[in-house]
């Protein structure tokens, strides 16, 4: 079961109509280390890992879907006032055509998401260790979508992501050494 | 004006502001705790936080309507759960 909350987790402002950065966040929202991809990937492996690292895939999973809202409101707030011209210009007049302002979930290059970006392979020290890399990459993504706009308010919200990938992979190098030290009680007997 | 109309007083945006703190920190520390389940002194700052965070809640929806759906925030009448501004409209 899960319960919506009437708000962000943290807040996004604009202080402009900047549809060409909208583009290049959508890597974040339909792309391959998106949170989108996030979201489903840890709440998918909850599943088949070992009983004492669930908790930890629920709670990152869960928080990956408030990720997912904060960038689907600053694709909003940054086309919500755009003309079809000002899309053009920005090279979203393929998503206009299509969507018009409607979010999709497609990276900033306009590829639909695909089941393929994630993985579950049941054994559980290759599921953390593709959540690691997961992590690490969306933290890159994250720098490089800072560097791509000099507007200071999304900056802000920005660095909020990527601070936020810097301590899921932390506790999830942390659930890998819980297994491993699991792994060597049974190797006693 | 009139709340329902989507637009919010100054108050509005302290207590969502002073949520979200709140929410950081428990979010962090529920975090920690899924990895470090032993740690009293995180238990009891968790702990601590809920009765603030409870507290909060209860003055920003007394004033701002409902945050949460499906019971885990009371309803008043007119049933305000459906009224603007979304997340993503604040």
């Amino acid at each position: 079961m899960w319960i919506y909350e009437k708000k962000l987790q943290y807040p996004v402002r604009v202080s402009k109509c900047d549809p060409r950065m909208a583009k290049l966040l959508l890597e974040q929202y339909g792309g391959a280390d998106g949170e989108l991809s996030a979201a489903l990937r840890y709440l998918n492996q909850r599943y088949s890992i070992p009983d004492k690292v669930v908790g930890l895939l629920t709670d990152i999973g869960t928080e990956e879907f408030a990720h997912l809202e904060m960038i689907a409101t600053m694709v909003y707030k940054l086309t919500k006032d755009a003309t079809p011209e000002q899309l053009k210009a920005a090279g979203l007049d393929p998503h206009y055509v299509n969507h018009d302002l409607a979010l999709f979930y497609q990276n900033a290059a306009g590829v639909p998401w695909t089941a393929t970006y994630i993985q579950a392979k049941g054994d559980p020290i290759a599921d953390l260790y593709e959540d690691i890399a997961a992590e690490e990459k969306a933290r890159a993504t994250y720098q490089w979508l800072i560097d791509m706009t000099d507007d200071v308010d999304l900056q802000d919200s920005l660095k909020f992501l990527r601070e936020r990938e810097v301590v899921h992979s932390l506790r999830f190098r942390e659930a890998v050494e819980i297994l491993k030290a699991e792994q060597g009680v049974k190797r006693i007997f | 004006m009139d709340q329902r109309a989507g637009k919010k007083d100054e108050r509005f945006y302290q207590l969502l502001q002073q949520l979200q703190e709140a929410d950081f920190a428990l979010v962090e520390l529920n975090l920690y705790l899924d990895t470090h389940p032993d740690d009293e002194a995180a238990i009891a700052q968790y702990n601590q936080l809920a009765q603030r965070r409870w507290m909060l809640a209860q003055e920003y929806e007394s004033h701002y309507g409902p945050l949460m759906h499906f019971g885990h925030s009371y309803a008043r009448r007119p049933w305000s759960w459906i009224d603007t501004p979304w997340p993503w409209q604040v």
